[in-house]
């Protein structure tokens, strides 16, 4: 080390290292001076901008979706309901005896050490009242047990998202409709605001008819969230209103009769509450499962169920419209007793065939060689059809129109149901506006037994039925009873008056004996039957034939054949019931499509004994007027499916 | 003259007759770690924040604060001359040591900086940011200053080796603070201005081709996203918008200890560690930013003040790098937080989460110390 250097150079390397720090420190103020200008700028010139961005970061506004409101049938059985995929959760601050909670809750759901070691340090690292969860992803049979033990476990809870479940399937699909989710259509008509947070909407039937009551009102809250989204404090919070639960009038029992009644063919049934117009049952069968629309049905799934020929997705009782032959009888007869063309002692002489004046052709009667002399009540039971040929052109087809739209036909019942359709009540005047042509004399004839134009739905076959029992008094039909709290009255109409009175006796009268007659064409359901039936059978043509050949049932294919068509109400001295049923390709209303009535109406008529349930029926029909429908109806409906 | 008269006036006698204080006697520096003491003890409650008030946290940093003064009490009480003894070899156990990272060491975020030395990581690039400046000082000391051209050129030589292998790891960060580290040692001899403006002219032409070939995606990425924050908000611009927004929503006064939304509300990525000036900010406000740097400008002046007086060259170049080094540190990170240079990994000395770093910037108080303590027991 050259020492000699070192210190002939210390002084001026200590001047020369003393500049050079002094520039360093010019260096290091500068530095600061620029960090400091930096820090100052950010913190007090942006500072409103940064301070926005900060509270926009922090600060989320969320909407809660509100809870749709739930479907029950009459007696409290529950149609829809929201099924959440559950957790169990356990506020630490509610629960009393953490341990022994823990341990009883292991014993109503299986609850692995993993789950347990999971909630003890989610515990630990929650803000107070934050539910922690236990348990993810609980079965239905652990959510029952939760559901039947919670009341004695304070601070657990059963929380998560809603999604919609029909525990019926379905057999209710057709009444009830499905919800699904929001599709880009709706989306834009939809309020931004109130389904901000909703997933779901009723898509068919009561379900959309009643979104606006189901959805109910959407709630918010301000949230500070964390950079992951998850909500760490509510700063805010205005909570959701609730959908309103709706009330059907709908028998879950009676709609299982019929459709089991119906299983395996492809038929309706509608059956109305005669004093009320509310509908107790209305199967379409084959139906569908509505769960599978719910989350979004698979393609698989819906092209099986588009394609079939059976068209389970076809809604019958509101889409399909049948001609409702036979079963018009009773309104024409009605016609023509009030419009005094006949009176109950009318006899016509039926020789198998009508021919009208001046006109070769001949208008067949279902039986060969005809019913001989055929008076109103003879025409009734045995469905006589020249005694109608000649009705309807005594009428004209004007009068048969005008009258036959009082009781419902040509025109929408206005239930509260989507995809109904109006049928087709034909008139000179309806068909100069949508044939353009004029109207034959021989039109009226098919007019006059049903067939023809004349296109029904069942709901209106059945609404006409029950205004029938009604005597004159037709309510516009109704899926809903009570929405919330609220009872809904259907709207009743201008009561049909008649020129006399008593005519709706003498073919009330005359309907009986199409089940009570001796030679009643539905004679056959009136085995063992405790109640009185008035009704009316039909067979509706579902191809024409030419004049001449003869329909034989055997030689023509299964789908070509007629449709059995019943309508009819019970009981007879205090209608209750009235029933419309259709069974496609069922061939004669008599054989196949009364018996399902009969079910239907024993389904809503008799108790357990068998017996007419007189007694329940007046408790019923309190209960209806009366405001609570929850407790002891449910206890009804259990005994009675018990 | 008497005898006793003549004691006295030794140089550096004062010191055996004056009653030494406790902390003269353990050779420590009392301003200086009055200074060390209070910024490791506001990391300490900022990290309390920072870590979501996260106690073990703050016990751990708070071991590894007691493992790093222990290392400068340690490094305080080796004799100057023995440093300089020893810095060549540490320097080349640096090189060797790096060079055993590029063919051995192990990986992680996608770098090489770790060698496993039997469960214990160990990061030599560390013990280059101390070696560096103090081979530097070993060799330039010796020489004749200011250094002529033959010494700057094996002092760049001395710069670039171990530059280049940190670089190559890579961690562009650590790179640029030991080769400044050792162009500060340059800067202090006296390297003439000359030579310095020529360096910044070649330095700023050679911008164009390390952009296109020297520099790796994500650090390319990185310079682009402190241009343009915006256009990559959830990528890689993610850390600069919110630290800013962090600094920025603290205004003047401050959302109050514990009270800072950013950081506790995990907006702010690394918020304990490289960006915990944006928590210190946030919750304190300008108020609190201006006190730290003005506690580090006083620790720097106290650095310098000891560089001055420093009794040997080797200490002066030493102590004055070692604190342009300091500065670098605090520049650089409050810099990059605060979105004025890219984003490199530079902790902020003493008040940043982390170990090994700590041990470095400790060994270099410790040297700071020994270069104070150096003036007083050796006059020369």
């Amino acid at each position: 080390m050259p020492e000699r250097l070192t210190l002939k150079d210390f002084s001026r390397e200590v001047r020369l290292f003393g500049g050079r720090l002094l520039v360093a420190a010019l260096f290091v103020a500068v530095g600061f001076g620029i960090l400091a200008y930096r820090y100052y700028d950010l913190q007090v010139n942006h500072y409103e901008t940064y301070r926005t961005a900060s509270d926009r970061n922090r600060v989320q506004l969320q909407p809660i979706a509100p809870r749709r409101g739930l479907i029950y049938d009459r007696n409290g059985v529950l149609l829809a309901q929201n099924l959440p995929t559950y957790s169990l959760n356990l506020v630490v601050e509610r629960v009393e005896d953490l341990e022994g909670t823990i341990e009883a809750l292991s014993g109503l759901v299986a609850i692995s050490d993993d789950d347990i070691a999971k909630f003890r340090r989610r515990a630990r690292e929650r803000r107070p009242f934050q539910p922690v969860p236990l348990r993810m992803r609980l079965s239905e049979v652990e959510i029952a047990q939760l559901a039947v033990h919670r009341p004695r476990l304070p601070g657990v809870s059963v929380d998560a998202e809603l999604v919609r479940h029909y525990p019926q399937g379905e057999v209710f699909s057709h009444a009830i409709g499905y919800v699904g989710r929001i599709n880009e259509q709706e989306l834009e008509r939809l309020d931004p605001v109130n389904y901000s947070d909703t997933h779901y909407i009723g898509k068919l039937g009561v379900e959309r008819f009643y979104e606006d009551e189901l959805h109910g009102t959407v709630g918010y809250q301000n949230v500070e969230t964390n950079a992951r989204g998850r909500i760490l404090r509510v700063l805010e919070r205005g909570d959701p209103i609730p959908g309103n639960d709706l009330v059907l009038h709908l028998d879950a029992h009676v709609q299982q009769v019929a459709y089991d009644a119906l299983a395996g063919r492809r038929g309706v049934v509608v059956a109305i509450d005669v004093k009320s117009g509310g509908v107790l049952a209305l199967v379409s069968t084959p139906g569908f499962d509505p769960n599978l629309f719910v989350t979004g049905i698979s393609s698989k799934d819906y092209s099986a169920l588009r394609d079939s020929p059976d068209m389970p997705l076809y809604n019958r009782a509101l889409q399909g419209q049948y001609p409702p032959a036979s079963t018009i009888k009773p309104i024409y007869a009605l016609a023509g007793l009030h419009y005094g063309i006949v009176t109950p002692q009318t006899r016509v002489w039926d020789p198998g065939f009508y021919r009208l004046p001046n006109d070769s052709r001949n208008y067949r009667d279902w039986k060969r060689g005809g019913h001989g002399w055929v008076d109103l009540k003879l025409s009734m039971a045995q469905s006589c059809d020249v005694y109608y040929y000649d009705l309807a052109h005594k009428l004209g087809i004007d009068r048969l129109h005008d009258f036959a739209i009082l009781f419902g036909f040509g025109h929408p019942t206005n239930i509260d149901n989507t995809h109904e359709r109006r049928g087709i009540m034909p008139s000179r005047e309806w068909k100069r506006q949508t044939r353009g042509v004029a109207w034959y004399p021989g039109e009226t004839l098919s007019a006059g037994i049903g067939q023809g134009y004349t296109l029904a739905t069942p709901l209106q076959l059945a609404v006409a039925t029950a205004t029938i029992a009604n005597r004159g008094v037709r309510h516009e039909p109704r899926m809903v009873k009570q929405v919330g709290e609220r009872d809904l009255e259907a709207p009743t109409l201008e009561r049909i008056e008649l020129s006399r009175e008593s005519h709706w006796d003498v073919v009330i009268d005359s309907m009986r004996e199409v089940v009570h007659g001796q030679q009643g064409t539905a004679r056959i359901i009136n085995r063992d039957l405790p109640y009185e039936i008035a009704g009316k059978t039909g067979t509706a043509q579902v191809v024409g034939y030419a004049q001449g050949v003869k329909y034989d049932a055997s030689k023509v294919k299964e789908r070509l054949r007629d449709h059995a068509l019943f309508v009819g109400f019970a009981p007879l001295d205090d209608p209750q019931i009235a029933v419309a049923v259709v069974v496609e390709n069922g061939e004669h209303g008599s054989s196949t499509a009364s018996p399902v009535a009969r079910q239907v109406m024993d389904a809503w008529l008799l108790g357990p004994d068998g017996q007419l349930r007189q007694e329940g029926m007046l408790v019923q029909q309190r209960d209806a007027s009366g405001e609570a429908p929850a407790v002891t109806q449910r206890t009804v409906t259990m005994e009675q499916s018990g | 003259m008497k005898y006793g008269e003549f004691v006295r006036r030794m140089p550096g006698a004062g010191d055996l007759h004056r009653r030494r204080t406790l902390l003269q006697r353990i050779r420590l520096d009392g301003p200086l770690l009055a200074l060390l003491l209070l910024l490791t003890a506001t990391g300490l409650v900022v990290l309390y924040s920072a870590s979501g008030q996260d106690l073990e946290t703050v016990q751990r940093q708070g071991r590894f604060f007691l493992l790093a003064y222990g290392v400068m009490l340690v490094v305080a009480q080796i004799d100057l001359q023995r440093v300089a003894r020893l810095a060549p070899w540490a320097y080349l156990g640096g090189v060797v040591l790096l060079l055993a990272v590029t063919f051995f060491g192990t990986h992680a975020k996608g770098a090489q900086r770790w060698l496993n030395l039997g469960g214990f990581q160990f990061q030599p690039s560390e013990l280059m940011k101390i070696a560096m400046p103090m081979a530097m000082a070993w060799y330039l000391a010796a020489r004749d200053l200011p250094p002529r051209a033959r010494h700057i050129g094996v002092s760049l030589l001395i710069i670039a080796i171990p530059t280049l292998l940190i670089a190559e790891q890579p961690d562009l960060g650590t790179a640029i603070l030991v080769a400044s580290s050792g162009a500060f040692v340059l800067f202090l001899a006296g390297l003439s201005w000359r030579y310095i403006v020529a360096a910044i002219v070649v330095l700023l032409a050679s911008v164009w081709p390390l952009w296109q070939f020297g520099l790796h995606d994500y650090q390319r990425r990185r310079v682009l996203t402190l241009l343009d924050p915006e256009s990559d908000k959830l990528g890689a611009g993610w850390n600069i918008i919110q630290s800013k927004t962090a600094i920025g929503s603290g205004g003047y006064e401050g959302k109050g200890w514990l009270h800072g939304t950013q950081s506790h509300l995990d907006f702010l990525p690394e918020g304990h560690t490289d960006f915990i000036i944006a928590v210190l900010a946030e919750e304190w406000g300008l108020r609190g930013v201006l006190a730290l740097l003005l506690v580090y400008t006083l620790l720097l002046m106290r650095g310098m003040w000891i560089a001055v007086r420093a009794a040997s060259g080797f200490g002066r170049l030493l102590a004055g790098a070692l604190v342009l080094t300091f500065f670098v540190y605090v520049f650089v990170n409050m810099g990059m937080v605060s979105g004025l240079l890219p984003v490199v990994g530079v902790p902020l000395p003493l008040i940043s989460q982390g170990g090994t770093a700590l041990v470095t910037l400790f060994a270099g108080f410790g040297l700071l110390m020994a270069i104070a303590a150096e003036k007083r027991t050796l006059m020369r």
